[in-house]
């Protein structure tokens, strides 16, 4: 399996796609330190931009290139080589090769410029997050056969997760704005893995303070060990659980 | 060697194959034929465990293939349509399924030798012709020396050079007693290969013949013309 590993990677590697993407993830964090005077600003510059480009280009990446391994995926299964092998190698290594790229292109200028916890914490929220949608990537793309309709369905789960589903919080907080939803909010923000990474770098980042009531409600939960080891658990599952059900269908999948 | 036991594969609300029963040989060179979209592929795929029958069972050398890859180290699967990562050269590709098969004994060069492959090692795959995609897909197919060679249009986009030399390496390895499933449009070149013939259509077997008994039954010496005439009479 580390063999199959090693050659995805590499053949990633030399797609000029994850050398732009590192360049153009370099370029914003380079830009978002050096714009700001104090690196506190520059991360919550940085956050903002990784939250939205990060989750895009891995989910769309990896569709694309699922689809485009069909007929190298044919070619393994045709050799002696199990199923799962294959899917998990192809997982690993487009997740391997998107993190080397996040972690060259925004994780050195945030270590030179915020060797902080948060900043080591934004560095491994990057990472996770990358995978998450590689992971969701991988459901989208064993959903449909045909691959407009797969990148499609790839393009509206993002915009779901970076846009809309702010949105749709948003709303439900006018609409029961006389009840006490603060700590249902906490519970809701479970759904999103980009509202929990937001919420766990924002916390960490004394910027709370100006969240008013759902910040010290949040600050409550997410501030404590418990639930900082629940939120980073949270998403590990948005990693499993894409991924798990990915690879039942692939079983059962006919090439 | 290989047992099909009443194999049928619906996509969707439509039927592919409907209750094929077959059962292939060691030593015998079979050629599947049939028109267009009749389950030629679909078959050989069940064979290999890419698309998983919706009904029946599949034996190899007497054990269920469902849900097993091991039994795949002995079949060379030559692909209609290879098409393999672009960023790969030739010799990259032929590298990475030798690593990945890890056994390195036993090689059979010959084809890569006569197809004069590496001498193109370092081209892309993504600049490859038709026929040179085929030659490194025949090339992998006998590679590692199979007992059992599915082989699906394995002409197809080959010039008459390389065809021929292709071929002479099936005859040869017929003639070292394994097994050859072909599947082809072109009957004529199959001629002087087949022992046995398969004719499909509709997803379900209209006969399974050996060469001799074809012959003898319709009267004709090509294939074609054979083929012909069975249907007709069955026509009738």
């Amino acid at each position: 399996m580390s063999r199959i590993i090693k050659f995805i990677f590499i053949d990633i590697l030399k797609n000029r796609i994850v050398l732009l993407y590192t360049l153009l993830l370099a370029g914003f964090a380079w830009s978002a330190f050096s714009l700001e005077d104090n690196s506190t600003k520059g991360l919550l510059t940085l956050l903002n931009l990784i939250l939205l480009t990060v989750p895009l280009v891995s989910i769309l990446f990896s569709t694309i290139y699922i689809y485009n391994s069909a007929e190298f995926i044919e070619l393994l299964l045709s050799q002696p080589i199990q199923r799962k092998a294959i899917w998990v190698s192809l997982f690993l290594g487009l997740s391997l090769s998107l993190v080397v790229g996040f972690v060259v292109g925004a994780g050195i200028p945030i270590l030179v410029y915020a060797p902080s916890d948060v900043g080591l914490m934004m560095l491994a929220i990057g990472c996770i997050i990358t995978v998450v949608f590689v992971a969701i990537a991988f459901l989208s793309a064993i959903l449909s056969r045909d691959k407009a309709k797969g990148i499609g369905i790839s393009i509206m789960l993002w915009l779901y997760f970076a846009i809309l589903f702010d949105g749709l919080v948003l709303f439900l907080t006018f609409q029961f704005s006389d009840y006490p939803i603060e700590k249902a909010m906490i519970g809701i923000s479970a759904l999103s893995p980009i509202d929990i990474s937001r919420i766990l770098i924002l916390l960490h980042l004394d910027v709370s303070a100006m969240m008013g009531y759902t910040g010290a409600v949040f600050k409550d939960f997410f501030g404590t060990s418990l639930g900082f080891a629940l939120s980073f658990f949270i998403l590990l599952l948005w990693i499993a659980i894409p991924f798990l059900v990915s690879l039942r269908r692939f079983k059962h999948k006919d090439l | 060697m290989i047992e099909i036991q009443n194999i049928s594969k619906t996509f969707g609300s439509l039927q592919v194959l409907n209750g094929v029963n077959l059962s292939l040989l060691k030593g015998q060179c079979i050629a599947l034929i049939g028109p267009n979209g009749c389950g030629k592929t679909t078959l050989i795929k069940s064979i290999l465990g890419m698309v998983v029958p919706s009904q029946g069972d599949i034996l190899f050398q007497g054990t269920s293939i469902l849900k097993q890859f091991a039994y795949r180290r002995h079949i060379g699967y030559m692909p209609q349509i290879g098409r393999y990562p672009e960023n790969m050269n030739i010799g990259q590709v032929v590298e990475m399924i030798r690593n990945i098969r890890k056994d390195d004994t036993n090689l059979d060069l010959e084809l890569l030798e006569e197809f004069k492959l590496q001498t193109l090692y370092g081209k892309r795959m993504s600049t490859l012709s038709g026929g040179t995609t085929q030659k490194v897909s025949a090339t992998l197919a006998f590679l590692f020396n199979p007992d059992v060679l599915i082989l699906d249009e394995p002409t197809a986009g080959l010039d008459p050079l390389a065809a021929e030399i292709l071929k002479e390496k099936i005859i040869r390895e017929k003639q070292k007693g394994k097994l050859i499933l072909i599947t082809s449009h072109l009957l004529s070149e199959l001629d002087d290969l087949i022992t046995q013939l398969i004719f499909m259509q509709d997803g379900q077997v209209i006969f399974h013949k050996d060469m001799d008994t074809l012959r003898a039954d319709s009267g004709e010496e090509k294939i074609s013309k054979a083929i012909a005439n069975i249907l007709k009479q069955q026509a009738k």
